[in-house]
């Protein structure tokens, strides 16, 4: 536990330095403020109170941003190492493989962590400040928080799978962006494009659902928007989100996480320094 | 007494390159025994396998009981690689605290080895700011943490100036007259010489020569070179008397194999007063390596 702990501690302190602690407060506390500024627009019309709309728009938002934020902290982890040449030396330590994933995933989460609280919290206190209604999406934010985290927790995982795979910082980078565009942005319209094209068969009745919950990213959309009952007040892909019962999406969510750290272990294991 | 480290038949083979074949050595607790070869020899894929980084093809390890690479022989070596590398936004005091816990170790010892390093007053420093020198020296603390039983150090000194080496030698020094075994590799052959009990040779993957630098000597039987420096005039005299010798600026060189080394010095012993000085120049370890070495070559 402390050499976990003392590796932890290590991460944080480089990510701080290398900005990626500054980095990431920043941009969610911008999004998220534009977000919740500029997000009320269709409040009266859908009668929700301002802090729900802003989950919605949140939701969306942490789609793009989470999975963007750890591919950027985690790419490094393992091909930078090999890169430097500080691996040998380091796994000549008395501390085993997954000792140092955990280390390394324990700094960038809370690092993760820390952006997510931040945003959502100027969130809830714009919509607060504005709507006294507000109190009731706070359970939504809740709930879009800690599996903002978990979201985070899968990429972070991917990203450490990746590096390892790959012998070079610049390679991992460049699978880490093309993970990055595949899941989040040319997989929704792969997928909307088989809808358009299938015409009500049956790609769209079952095949549709699965290739949702198996895309962590729209696992996580689903399940907060199934949650918090906003699916009206999406568009796209996220429209679904009714067809698909919540326990669905919610394992998913819970599930993927784990997947992906094994794999990330896995691939860690077969690194010869 | 016990070996720290035990290795029979080892083999390691790369596809169809053989690395490392059929290597067998052992270290004592306290010894320092130099690792020499050229490069591409198979002294750092023997490090490694030691340290447990990459498996052996055949042949078995031991260190102080324990399989390479296990956690117990984990906790046993301390590793310095060649070109110590560390993260550059670390000071030299961070990265030495990180390394103290990783080994279950108080993490205040990390300003006192760094000072033993002569690094106390860069410890707040970062890394990226240091010199090769420096970071080699971070290195070298690292390999001092805790007390380990056996240090397997690639390439110590390089970087390092020559105050430098002599103060990291005394350190092993330090380490070793505490039971610590000590294997190095090096190419700075004339502070090997100086500095180990035992010298092994790698070539080509197969060790070629094991031994003390006396022994090896014997064994090589390469010829010894003696200087005579005569008195004012007496040079051609000298040369009569020692058939085979060359003038070299005022001093008469000359040749002659192990066995006749005695004989010889006792004629030029015979010449008097003649003679002014007199140097004798056993085969120095660069000889004895390129003998060695050659010797699997052909």
């Amino acid at each position: 536990m402390i050499r976990i702990l003392s590796t932890a501690r290590t991460e944080f302190r480089i990510a701080l330095r290398n900005r990626w602690v500054a980095i990431a407060l920043i941009l969610m506390a911008v999004f998220s403020l534009v977000l919740s500024l500029a997000g009320s627009a269709p409040t009266g019309g859908l009668g929700v109170d301002r802090l729900s709309v802003t989950v919605a728009s949140l939701t969306s938002l942490s789609v793009y941003l989470i999975p963007l934020l750890a591919l950027l902290m985690s790419f490094d982890a393992i091909a930078g190492e090999t890169e430097r040449g500080t691996l040998p030396l380091l796994l000549a330590y008395p501390i085993a493989r997954w000792e140092i994933l955990a280390g390394k995933l324990l700094a960038h989460l809370a690092i993760l962590t820390l952006a997510v609280l931040l945003g959502h919290g100027l969130a809830a206190g714009v919509a607060l400040a504005k709507d006294n209604t507000s109190l009731a999406g706070l359970p939504a934010l809740f709930r879009l928080s800690w599996s903002s985290v978990l979201l985070g927790a899968t990429f972070l995982g991917a990203g450490y799978a990746l590096s390892a795979l790959s012998r070079r910082p610049s390679g991992a980078a460049g699978l880490a962006i093309g993970l990055w565009l595949g899941l989040v942005v040319l997989y929704d319209l792969a997928l909307l494009s088989a809808i358009v094209a299938d015409n009500g068969g049956w790609f769209t009745t079952d095949a549709f659902p699965i290739a949702l919950l198996a895309n962590p990213a729209d696992a996580f959309r689903l399940f907060n928007l199934t949650a918090s009952g906003a699916a009206a007040a999406a568009a796209g892909v996220g429209g679904a989100a009714d067809a698909i019962p919540l326990w669905q999406s919610l394992a998913s969510v819970l599930l993927w996480p784990l997947a992906a750290l094994a794999l990330a272990a896995a691939a860690f294991r077969k690194v010869t320094p | 007494m016990t070996s720290t480290l035990t290795i029979s038949g080892l083999t390691k083979r790369f596809g169809e390159v053989a690395a490392l074949s059929g290597v067998s050595l052992s270290v004592a607790p306290g010894e320092r025994v130099a690792l020499l070869g050229h490069n591409g020899a198979g002294k750092s894929t023997l490090m490694k396998i030691i340290l447990g980084l990459i498996p052996a093809t055949a042949g078995e390890v031991t260190i102080c009981d324990a399989a390479p690479g296990s956690p117990a022989a984990r906790r046993a070596v301390a590793y310095l690689p060649e070109n110590a590398a560390f993260h550059p936004a670390l000071t030299g005091l961070e990265q030495i605290r990180h390394y103290l816990a990783l080994r279950g170790e108080d993490q205040s010892q990390a300003m006192p080895l760094l000072e033993k390093v002569g690094l106390g007053q860069a410890a707040r420093r970062r890394i990226g700011t240091y010199s090769k020198g420096m970071r080699q020296r971070v290195g070298l603390a690292q390999a001092l943490i805790g007390h380990p039983r056996l240090l397997v150090l690639d390439e110590p000194t390089s970087g390092l100036d020559p105050i430098s080496r002599r103060e990291f030698y005394a350190l092993l020094d330090a380490l070793a007259a505490q039971g610590a075994s000590i294997l190095l590799s090096s190419h700075a052959l004339t502070e090997v010489e100086a500095r180990t009990d035992r010298i092994v040779i790698l070539s080509r993957g197969r060790l070629v020569a094991e031994g003390s630098l006396p022994d090896l000597r014997r064994r090589a039987d390469l010829p010894v070179t003696l200087h005579v420096t005569a008195r004012n005039g007496y040079a051609p005299d000298i040369a009569r008397a020692l058939p085979g010798a060359i003038l070299v600026d005022g001093a008469l060189h000359l040749t002659c194999a192990q066995g006749d080394k005695l004989e010889t010095l006792g004629r030029i012993a015979g010449l008097g007063e003649k003679v002014a000085d007199l140097e004798v120049l056993p085969p120095s370890l660069e000889d004895l390596y390129s003998h060695f070495s050659q010797g699997t070559a052909q």
